[in-house]
């Protein structure tokens, strides 16, 4: 055979990344759908800071919080969305069982899926961030350093709800489609983006602080109006996101095997 | 682990398949040598296609193993399965990139070098330039077909599977890419197992027959020598005994 074959991990991936880097490049709706929510998401809390900021001292004296709020869930949302929407592209064209006839493995898969929703993270909430200090005189990075390790606790939390989504998909198929767009807001209520855990029923804060992301808008209000990082709370989110990444991903394997064992692989996505 | 015969295309060892009570493959035994073109035949559900997904490593089995060049498919050994390769018309690539992005993608996924080189390759042989760089989705049935070929010959690949391959197309389309292969075949030295219901492209490409009836081989061998056994005229008479459970075969089964 004269073929010469390179079997690294890393080509796949990149492989991978390719396919939807292609996919972005000829779908302009694909591209403006990315940053139009966190756009609108700004204008809208925009106008409220404002109009608040007359009536709350708190906010008088931390008029971003709202804003640094809404970027920073948006992080989550997008990032959770990056991985479970990528995915749903791969049912949707009923891709999955061609691209497994391959040498493809499912954790190359998971690491695709996760740089895919890194870049489209960052390229949904650039017009977004741009905007809150355009329009608002809100800068992202007032938030100061601390704002590098809340994105990073941010995405790799978004990364673990987003493999379980996909784990889900892989089970149900796309009858399960609405969870990759339903899944992250059940989370909201109880990350106390807006307000501090303490707002939340006694019974309920636990369960609060077992949510990286709990630990994360605890730690911007934390820099926003005390003007200190609190370590303690970046130490929680990172070693919670440990363990949920690594658990993500053990069902997301799980999940594909317990496919292959039912043979649904070349069937998902009909 | 190493295997006494590591370069042997498919060994099927009492490789079976169970869904809940249903068994869809139930412990068969056969082999594809290096530069054989063995056809699998069987009605709906006589257990092909789970049989063929077992070999590509998406189905785990129940049952036995299937080696391919010497690994555990099962395993999902990449050395194995960039080896490998697959075309089915009821199994698409993305709609929304054109020909070429589809096929430089999964050159990258085989881990092809040069990938480009590879694709202009197959444009030329199998007519695709014209089309290249169409969305796939807007293609015709025929060039969806020769797209789907090329895919499935991107890391040249020293065992092709091939489901129906020439399912819903004109006679001029479906010679055009069973002659394809046959070249292909005689350059390479490559192995074909081919599912197909139609008989006489089986008969035309196939020196082996495997045929299947619930989940069991209940005959094997070559064409000319399956219609002698059966005393009949023609591989669809025999295949139609078989289905109808009328013939039970020559007595090659597993």
């Amino acid at each position: 055979m004269s073929i010469e074959r390179n079997l690294s991990p890393v080509g796949r991936i990149a492989a991978l990344m390719l396919r939807h880097y292609y996919l972005y490049r000829g779908s302009w709706p694909r591209i403006i759908e990315l940053g139009y929510w966190p756009l609108m998401q700004i204008f809208l809390w925009g106008f409220i800071s404002q109009y608040l900021q007359q009536h709350s001292t708190l906010l008088a004296q931390a008029s971003g919080l709202f804003l640094a709020g809404v970027l920073l869930w948006d992080v989550m949302f997008r990032g959770q969305l990056g991985v479970s929407v990528s995915f749903l592209e791969e049912l949707w064209s009923r891709n999955l069982g061609q691209m497994f006839v391959s040498p493809l493995r499912p954790i190359e898969l998971a690491i695709a899926l996760m740089a895919v929703s890194l870049a489209r993270t960052v390229i949904g909430l650039l017009p977004a961030a741009l905007a809150a200090w355009a329009l608002y005189a809100f800068a992202v990075t007032s938030i100061g350093p601390g704002l590098i390790g809340f994105f990073a606790m941010l995405v790799l939390f978004s990364w673990a709800v987003g493999l379980a989504v996909c784990a889900m998909l892989l089970r149900f198929g796309l009858g399960a489609e609405s969870l990759a767009w339903v899944t992250v807001f059940a989370l909201a209520p109880i990350s106390a983006v807006y307000y501090p855990v303490s707002i939340l029923p006694s019974w309920l804060q636990p369960v609060a602080l077992a949510l990286p992301s709990t630990h994360v808008f605890e730690g911007m209000r934390s820099v926003m109006i005390d003007g200190r990082f609190d370590w303690g709370h970046f130490a929680w989110a990172a070693g919670l996101n440990v363990g949920l990444i690594a658990g993500a991903l053990w069902l997301f394997i799980h999940a594909f095997n317990s496919a292959r064992r039912d043979g649904r692989v070349l069937q998902t996505g009909e | 682990m190493s295997d006494p015969e590591p370069s042997t295309p498919v060994i099927a060892r009492g490789l079976g398949k169970r869904f809940g009570a249903v068994t869809a493959v139930d412990a068969i035994d056969f082999t594809v040598e290096r530069g054989q073109v063995a056809g699998l035949l069987g009605g709906n559900g006589a257990g092909k296609t789970t049989t063929m997904s077992m070999l590509m490593g998406i189905v785990i089995p129940s049952m036995g193993e299937a080696r391919i060049f010497g690994h555990d498919v099962a395993k999902r050994d990449p050395r194995a399965l960039a080896r490998i390769n697959f075309s089915s018309p009821y199994v698409e690539m993305p709609g929304r990139l054109t020909v070429f992005e589809n096929l430089e993608i999964y050159a990258r996924l085989f881990g092809v070098r040069r990938p480009a080189d590879r694709i202009r390759a197959l444009a030329r042989d199998l007519d695709l330039e014209s089309f290249m760089h169409r969305m796939t989705r807007t293609l015709s049935a025929g060039q969806k077909s020769r797209s789907a070929l090329a895919k499935s010959l991107i890391n040249e690949p020293e065992l092709l599977l091939l489901d129906e391959p020439t399912a819903s197309l004109d006679p001029d389309t479906a010679d055009w890419i069973r002659r394809y292969l046959q070249d292909y075949q005689a350059q390479t030295g490559a192995a074909i197992l081919l599912a197909s219901h139609n008989m006489p492209e089986v008969e035309r490409m196939c020196g082996d027959v495997l045929i299947m009836r619930a989940g069991r081989i209940v005959d094997r061998g070559a064409p000319a020598a399956l219609v002698a056994r059966h005393g009949r005229k023609t591989l669809e008479e025999v295949f139609l005994d078989i289905a109808r459970g009328t013939s039970n075969g020559g007595g090659a089964a597993s």
